[in-house]
């Protein structure tokens, strides 16, 4: 991808992303996402009906790498059951981890695919990943209680 | 100052991270070295000429300590990891020990980490109360503000001697004759000031100072806590083993060395404390005072050209410390650092580890700069310089 257009992306998601602000309203789940090796600290809030994602909104303190990949990640998911989200998740994992990865799913995410050349800059890139990551484990808990 | 000792100045960096931690002079790698290819052997419990040797360096560094802040005694010196685990050292071996419900500790809410979550556990193990004393609109802690919040039930202060983002130089030796006066107890964190400032414990009338090697041109992994020795006597380990027992018995009996064998169980740090020896001899060689106006002047000079420069938020430019915090407006702190790194000048971006400050501060995260002996006014024309560029950040940053 051209650089120019890489960072137009990546800014323009930072600068002014998508869905931030949280709402309050229960019928979310919620999860705190924070970095241990940086400062980024984010709220996530997600809505999942029907097994599907109908809502994602985050608040918070983090670099631009971090706020862009969450914005771009809530474009992403938004629509998607979660049997596609996890398939997007695992992707998105194997292409910050310079792993095998599908590129046709990620979509936009794909600006992320270089994030690599600066190892202390992908845990920010998966910052949004471990948050989505964490609610579905909250989902599939809630889910096995239930049986 | 002396920029040629320090073999990591031989590439070209700013180096500005000093208060996480420093770099280290050649004399103390060297020592350690020595000490690992040439006299390596366990302390206090060899009689061939290694041991010897490691032996005297090892309670050398004890006396050295001891002129070092000014203590009474080398025994008042305990060897430990490092402040973080000084300050717990006290918490839990002396104030669990002699506070009760309801007594009050007054901090700020500048400490760092290490000087408050060890005390909000002890109020949850026992029921103390902390409170925070009022800061300045400067951010810095005045001796009324002490006196205020003094009550009857206060038994303890506990509080940095330089903090470690806004860089406010406490007055303890006034602060130390109040609480000397009122019976109070006194900590001092002196993580950020021994290695900058002359500290005398006798003095500022301090119980307890803890403070790091690390922070001080010496290695990680040791520290040291100087205690008053009768507090000392009267304060319980919080780590039991070897080195520290007289005896122990099956019948469960058993006797603790004095003050401070007591306290340094197991195998001490031996290469580090060797270490911190030689820092020490390195720092006295030049003089705590020469020191601490060297930064203030660097400091001095590094806001006089920052305040030209448009889009930088200062946040402490009047505390007389090298310790400087800022952010390029519109820009987060971490950014800054990274696009800093570009161009080799180290800084730190974050909260560092005062997360209460951001009540104070009204921000989050603070690029910090925090300088020592070996920075330059070079180094500082390359900060500014590339601060001046900023418009350019997310070109390199992205």
């Amino acid at each position: 991808m051209d650089s120019n257009l890489r960072r137009e992306i990546i800014l323009d998601n930072y600068q002014d992303p998508m869905n931030k602000g949280l709402l309050n309203d229960d019928s979310y789940l919620k999860v705190n996402a924070s970095s241990e090796n940086c400062i980024d600290n984010l709220d996530f809030m997600v809505k999942i009906e029907d097994n599907k994602i109908v809502d994602i909104r985050f608040d918070g303190e983090a670099c631009a790498i971090s706020t862009s990949a969450t914005s771009i990640m809530i474009r992403s998911l938004i629509g998607k059951s979660v049997e596609e989200v996890r398939a997007i998740l695992n992707n998105y994992k194997n292409m910050i981890n310079e792993e095998a990865y599908d590129s046709l799913i990620l979509g936009e995410l794909n600006v992320y695919d270089e994030i690599c050349k600066q190892p202390n800059r992908k845990n920010c890139a998966l910052i949004p990943c471990r948050a989505i990551e964490q609610i579905l484990e909250v989902l599939n808990d809630g889910e096995n209680k239930d049986k | 100052m002396h920029k040629e000792d320090f073999p990591m100045l031989e590439e070209d960096i700013a180096y500005f991270d000093n208060g996480a931690t420093t770099l280290k002079p050649k004399s103390v790698v060297l020592a350690m070295d020595k000490y690992y290819t040439e006299h390596t052997s366990n302390i206090h419990r060899g009689d061939y000429d290694a041991a010897i040797i490691t032996n005297k360096l090892y309670d050398d560094t004890r006396k050295l300590v001891k002129n070092f802040v000014n203590c009474n005694s080398d025994k008042e010196v305990i060897f430990t990891s490092g402040t973080t685990m000084s300050i717990n050292m006290v918490v839990f071996g002396y104030m669990k020990k002699h506070l009760s419900k309801g007594d009050e500790v007054l901090l700020t809410k500048s400490e760092h980490a290490s000087n408050v979550l060890p005390w909000i556990r002890l109020s949850e193990e026992i029921g103390i109360v902390i409170k925070y004393m009022d800061l300045s609109s400067d951010y810095s802690l005045s001796v009324e503000s002490v006196e205020k919040a003094i009550t009857s039930k206060t038994r303890v202060i506990s509080i940095a001697h330089v903090t470690n983002v806004i860089g406010d130089v406490r007055d303890i030796e006034t602060i130390g004759m109040i609480c000397a006066s009122k019976g109070i107890l006194f900590c001092v964190d002196g993580a950020q000031s021994v290695p900058h400032i002359k500290v005398d414990f006798k003095k500022a009338n301090i119980d307890f100072l803890s403070f790091s090697g690390h922070k001080m041109l010496g290695p990680t992994g040791v520290g040291v806590l100087v205690g008053k020795e009768r507090l000392l006597d009267d304060m319980d380990p919080i780590c039991y083993g070897g080195g520290m027992n007289s005896y122990f018995e099956a019948d469960n009996s058993y006797e603790l060395k004095k003050t401070p064998a007591k306290f340094e169980a197991g195998t001490p740090p031996i290469a580090e404390v060797i270490g911190l020896g030689e820092a020490i001899k390195y720092l006295m060689n030049i003089g705590m005072d020469k020191i601490h106006d060297y930064e203030v002047e660097l400091k001095k000079y590094l806001v006089a050209e920052l305040e030209k420069i448009p889009n930088i938020i200062l946040y402490n430019k009047n505390s007389e410390s090298g310790i400087l915090a800022f952010n390029v407006e519109g820009v987060f702190a971490q950014e800054t650092s990274i696009y800093l790194n570009h161009y080799h000048i180290y800084v730190r971006a974050g909260n560092h580890c005062t997360k209460m400050l951001k009540d104070n501060l009204n921000v989050k995260n603070t690029v910090r700069v925090s300088m020592y002996l070996y920075n330059t006014k070079s180094d500082i024309d390359k900060l500014v310089s590339a601060l001046k560029n900023s418009q350019d950040i997310f070109k390199i940053v992205i």
